[in-house]
Formats: structure tokens, sequence, C-alpha cells
């Protein structure tokens, strides 16, 4: 037993013409969910294949729950790749229940399973139709259930919440935040950064093969954080400040100006708001944070 | 374990419960029934009655012409220009010149019409006048035909093989008929079945199922599997084909027989002649049948029928395994079915070829290339087949079914380096060097 459900270390992956991944090490502890992102073609899905089994590393390790990675481990990860596909004309039920199977759980066990998430999902109907009659939105629940069933210890989702609407998107996130409550962890692939920002305890950013940055999202927001404030204040704000420079400021027909403030080296908050307080009539004074979105694209532009 | 076990299942199931499976295998047998039976059939029952009119200068025809249910003969006086001018009133098919000379000229005859006549009276007339001729000239030379008959005899050559100091009476026939079936039925089932693996490999491969089911399946489980699947299949289909081929066959065969009987009782030399040419021959051909029918079944009985069905088996297995594990390389490699073509070209030659040398093989089951090539393994399925109907050493046998697992053990490791890199592999233009490179990756 470990705290970390999945430690990769010093992984590398070539292709015939390529290294798709160098010397790549995450950490994922136990019961979070963990964003992989970056650009098309960074080596996510790569690195995805390596921990399901379907390839192998040329170099590294890879630790499951803190022994190395095992063919019974499959057992124990649930995984959605982006490109959706089940057998077009076999049966919605029939199908489910031999991927469960094929997942190590016994018909007995895998029906009874069924019959919950098909309440859930309400798609009690679908169990005899064939998946080509299906709409996609439909292929896909059928398929997260798929992912789910066996209720593995580590579930990945590859892009989980393309092509699905605004709805059913909902139902699927509000499952995986349970899934994450019952003690699985999720690892999460995607370019969307407002559902990382939504979902993502952890994240990792992975760009030309190799990891850019890693660790607990707040703590990355924290250290790509712009250090400039948004100011709203009446008043004049005119000549010199000592512990910040106004980046620019815009004044309304009311006569409310609002201004972006750079803080200068060494001064805090504090002290920026110290300064104000004694020049001008503070309104709202807010450290601006950093967005996924920025984070992002400063890492990858490096 | 479970796994391919779960995979064979899966693969088995929906298959077998297909409509078209169910429809294809019930369907067959009766289709080959009902074509034979309509064969038969219209050869009985095309009987259209022709109205023909003779005009015979010569007098020696007089009365000749029979009437039966299918031809209506009518004798006619008067000049051969009036006649043919009259034809067309008369409602007649047919009209028939004999001129006085026929017996010096045979060639003079003429038949005249206004559809023209078909192949069928042309030469049932000129066998008639032919026949009639003869007698006269026989007649003639003091030979009644009678005498003539009673010359003509039938040979049937009898073989017998030499082997290990026996004397074993076989039939030539009954081998290569046999070793032709059970050949063709290997050819066919490479094709069907191995097509059927191709192109459901490359289905799983389009809908992207397939990268869900090797997060939990290595991919040789996957694709021994369903290559393991598709073959049970297909034993499922060739049993049932068999077995009910074999019931409507004796089914018609009883009917056949029960009408039989009684048909020759009732059947006259008269009535045999009313019946068109090609019945007289059918019928003929089917006494000549049944007359060599106990000989055959006696040849057969000593065939080496337990061999046979034993190496039929194994050599389907051997072939289909050899083949289809090539046929799941090709669908894996490709993006569509439609890309398949020009890696299917190397597949199916031998598999052609050996279909063609099997034509040679029957005609001399022990020439060198028959032996060469029932060693070969991705030419004995079917050569070999071909051979052990009429005889082949043991060691033979053991030696090319030795060399048929060696090939398919290497076949399927070929193909398993294909396939696992090639089901993840979308939209590269694959190329035969690119295919080469595959052998060598690490996955």
């Amino acid at each position: 037993m470990s705290d970390n459900i999945l430690e990769v270390k010093n992984v590398v992956k070539n292709y015939a013409d390529h290294r798709a991944l160098d010397h790549v090490s995450l950490t994922v502890p136990k019961g979070v969910i963990y964003g992989l992102l970056g650009p098309n073609g960074a080596g996510k899905t790569s690195l995805i294949r390596i921990v399901n089994q379907i390839t192998g590393p040329d170099e590294g390790t890879i630790l499951f729950d803190g022994r190395p990675l095992s063919e019974n481990n499959i057992y124990d990860i649930g995984y959605l790749p982006e490109e959706r596909g089940l057998y077009k004309k076999m049966k919605v039920g029939e199908q489910l229940l031999y991927l469960a199977r094929l997942k190590g759980l016994n018909k007995e066990d895998a029906l009874e399973k069924l019959k919950e998430w098909f309440i859930k999902f309400d798609i009690k109907t679908w169990w005899d139709k064939n998946v080509e009659d299906l709409s996609k939105g439909m292929q896909q629940k059928v398929q997260f259930v798929a992912t789910i069933l066996h209720q593995p210890k580590l579930i990945i989702l590859d892009e989980p919440f393309s092509g699905f609407d605004p709805i059913n998107a909902n139902l699927i996130k509000d499952e995986i935040l349970e899934l994450k409550e019952k003690g699985s962890t999720i690892i999460f692939s995607t370019h969307r950064m407002e559902s990382v920002e939504e979902l993502c305890d952890y994240i990792c950013l992975i760009n030309q093969s190799r990891k850019v940055l890693e660790g607990r999202k707040s703590e990355i927001k924290q250290q790509f954080k712009p250090n400039t404030f948004s100011l709203d204040f009446t008043g004049g704000l005119n000549g010199d400040n000592t512990t910040f420079i106004v980046q620019k400021s815009r004044t309304d027909t009311e006569g409310l100006i609002s201004a972006t403030l750079e803080a200068r080296p060494v001064f805090s908050s504090n002290d920026i708001l110290k300064e104000l307080v004694d020049r001008v009539h503070v309104i709202s004074f807010r450290e601006d944070m950093a967005s996924m979105n920025d984070v992002f694209l400063k890492s990858v532009k490096f | 374990m479970k796994n391919i076990l779960l995979i064979i299942q899966r693969e088995y199931l929906t298959r077998v419960r297909k409509k078209s499976f169910i429809v294809m295998t019930i369907l067959g047998p009766v289709l080959m029934g009902l074509m034979y039976a309509g064969i038969i059939w219209a050869a009985i029952s095309s009987i259209n009655q022709k109205k023909i009119e003779v005009l015979d200068q010569s007098g020696l025809f007089r009365d000749k012409f029979k009437n039966s249910s299918s031809y209506v003969y009518e004798y006619m006086k008067g000049d051969l220009d009036g006649l043919k001018n009259d034809l067309k009133k008369s409602g007649a098919d047919a009209l028939v010149y004999i001129p006085a000379n026929v017996f010096e000229q045979p060639k003079s005859v003429k038949i005249y019409s206004e559809k023209g006549v078909s192949l069928e009276v042309q030469s049932r007339i000129e066998e008639e006048i032919e026949n009639e001729i003869e007698n006269i000239k026989l007649t003639e030379a003091g030979i009644t035909r009678s005498t003539l008959e009673n010359a003509k005899v039938k040979v049937s050559a009898e073989t017998i093989s030499l082997k290990a100091g026996e004397e074993k009476k076989s039939s030539a026939t009954a081998a290569s008929i046999i070793g032709g079936i059970a050949a063709f039925l290997i050819y066919m089932a490479v094709f069907i079945y191995g097509a059927q693996v191709m192109r459901s490999i490359t289905e799983e491969k389009t809908s992207r199922i397939v990268e869900v089911l090797i997060s939990s399946v290595k991919p040789f489980q996957l694709m021994i599997g369903k290559i393991v699947g598709v073959a049970l299949v297909g034993l499922t289909q060739f049993g049932l084909w068999i077995i009910l081929t074999t019931a409507i066959f004796a089914a018609g065969g009883r009917i056949m027989a029960d009408k039989m009987q009684k048909a020759p009782a009732a059947m006259t030399e008269m009535q045999m002649n009313n019946m068109p040419p090609e019945a007289r021959e059918a019928m003929k051909d089917q006494s000549a049948v049944a007359d060599a029918m106990p000989d055959i079944l006696g040849a057969v009985s000593t065939l080496p029928v337990g061999t046979i069905v034993f190496c039929f088996i194994l050599y389907f297995i051997g072939g289909y395994l050899l083949y289809s594990s090539l046929f799941g390389a090709v669908g894996s490699a490709v993006d569509s079915e439609t890309d398949t073509q020009q890696f299917m070209l190397p597949i199916t030659i031998p598999i052609i070829a050996s279909f063609a040398i099997a034509q040679i093989v029957i005609r001399d089951p022990y020439s060198p290339l028959a032996v060469w090539a029932s060693m070969i393994p991705f030419t004995s399925p079917i050569i070999m087949m071909v051979r052990i109907p009429f005889g082949v050493p043991a060691w033979q046998i053991a030696l090319s079914v030795t060399l048929l697992i060696a090939g398919f053990i290497f076949t399927t490791w070929l193909a398993s380096r294909i396939y696992r890199v090639g089901i993840l592999m979308y939209g590269k233009k694959i190329t035969w060097k690119e295919l080469g490179k595959w052998l060598f990756y690490k996955v």
C-alpha cells in the first residue's frame, strides 16, 4: 500500500521517428482528480497507453499502488479512450456485460451492477437496443458505464466531456465527483481548461514529450499568479507610488476608475493597500489569480 | 485464458445468432437440393408439342416418323414451293423436305420454318433419318439391328492398387471425386472464414472499440480468440451443411427411387422415345449412374475413410489457421476494407494456385509436383486432401501435418507482430516496407 496510486519514474518511449516521452516522471496521489494536460501530440496518449499496458515503456518504471505495474492491474484500471467505440451491431446490455467480464467481473456481479447503473442513468429501455441505434451522446453514456462498472481504483478519462451536451456533461461531472468521494482516483486528460479549473485537485502539464510542471492546482496557480491587483476607486492616483506601478486605468461615466496595479518587488498586497487607503477612496481591491488557461499558455510557450 | 474463452464465446455467439448465418446454413443445402430437383424437373417437363410437316419424295419414310407427346408429324403431298408458301397458314412449326435421292445424298435433306428450328428438332429429325437409312443399309447387308446391338460392349476398367503386398480394389473415380470435394471445401472455407476474420478485425479497428478491448486483454489474446471463434463458426456451418445436405438428398433420393421403381414398369420403349433427347440422355445417365452406384459405393468403402475424415478436419483447421492469421494481419493494417486489396493478392495467390494445382494432382496424385505441393504448408491443405483418397504413405501425412503446424505457428507469430502495431495505427498510408518494420517494433 502506498499513498500514491500511480508513480511514473523516468519513463522514455520512442517511436520509429520520434521520442514520445522523454524521461517523464509523475506521481498521482490516491483519491484525487488529476489533470493530465498538454497540447495535441505532447505525449499524453502515449503515457496513458503505457499505464494501461497497451504498450510498454522503453525505459523507466511504473508503480501501481506502490508495486510495479503488473498484468493483474488491468482489473484495477478503467479507461475511457478519447476515440470512443463500441460494437455497433451488438446489443447494449450484452456488450456491457462482455466488457465487464473482460475486466474480471463474474456474470452475476456484472448483471447486478449494470442494473444499478441502468436505473441510475434512466436507460433501462436501452438494454436490448443495438448500439448503432443510439445517438452519439447515448453511446458515450454507455461507454462511460463500461469504464467504471468494475469499480476500478484508477479511472483514466481521455477528454470525457467531448460529445456530451451540457446536461449530460453535468451528469458525468457529478458521477466523477461521486467516484472520487467513494475513493477512486481519476486521471483526466483534456485541453478544456474550464473543466480542469472546476474539477482537478492536481495537474501535470506535458509539452513536447517532457513534463513541464506538476503539483497541486492551487499551488501552481499561486506560482503563476501575475502579481497584479485589480482596483476600483474614486479620487486621484497621480504622482509617484512606492509600492506599485499603474499598468492601466479606465474611468467610467460615473467617475469610477478601474485600474490594474503591478506590485513593485518585495511589496505585498497589504503594503499596497496601506498606501492606497491614504490616497484614494477604495471601492474594491483584489489580487489577480492566474487562470488555468494562463498557466497552460505560459508553460507551453517556453 | 479466461479472457480468451470469453472472446471466443462472443465471436462465436454473435456470428451464429446472426440472421444471415441461420439463413445461409439452412438455405445452402435447400438451394442445392432445389437446383438438382429443378434440373431434373425441367428435363422431364419441358415438353412442348411441335407440329412438323413432312414432304417425303423418296417414299422411304412412310410412317417411320412416330407421333409423340412432343412431336406430331403430318405427311404432305404436293410440290415444295407450294408447301413452303402455305407453311405459315398451316400453323406447322417446320417443314421437312426429303428429296428422292436422299439415299445417295443424305445431305440434301432440308428443314424449313418460319421462326427457325431448335437444335433439338434438327438433331431429332436427322437422327430419325440416319437411323432409317442405316436400317435399310444394314438389311441390305443382311444384318439386323439386334445383332449389331449385341456386338456392342461396354468397358469399365477396374483399377487395382498394390500397396504393401495387399491387393486392394480401388476406384480412381471415387477417389478423385472425394478428393476434389474435400479440396474444394477447404478452399471455400479458407476464403469465406479468412475474409470474416479480416473484416471483423478492420471493423473493431475502425469502430475504435479495440482500444478499450486491449486495455483489458493482450492483443495476441484478442486475435487468437477471434480466429478460434470464427473457426468454430466454420466447423458448425460445415457440419450443419453436411448433415442437412445428406438429409435432403436422402429424402430426395427416396422419392426418386419410389418413382423410378414404378417408372420402368410403366415406361414402354414408346414412351422412352417420346421424351425429348435431353431427358432420354438424362435417363440413360441416371441408369448408368444407378448401375455404377454399387461399384462406387464399394470403391468408397475400400478408401481410407477414417483417414480421410480425420485428415479433412486436420487440414481444414490447419489451412484455416494458417491463412486466417494472415488475413487478420491485413485487416489490422488497413483503415477500411477497401484498402485491403493490395495486401490480399499475395495471400490469395497461393490459395488459388493450390486449387489450380489440385486439378493436375487429381490426374496424377503421385507426381513430384503433387508430393512437393502436399508438403509446403501454403498449398498442403488443399493438395494433400486431393491425394489422401488415393492412398498416401503415413510418413508423408505426418511430415506434411508437422510442416503445416510449423507453418501456422510462423504465420500466427508474423500476424501478431503486425496486428499489435496495426490496430493502433490510424490514417497512415501503409506500404509493404512499413509492414516489414512493424515486425521489429518494440511495443
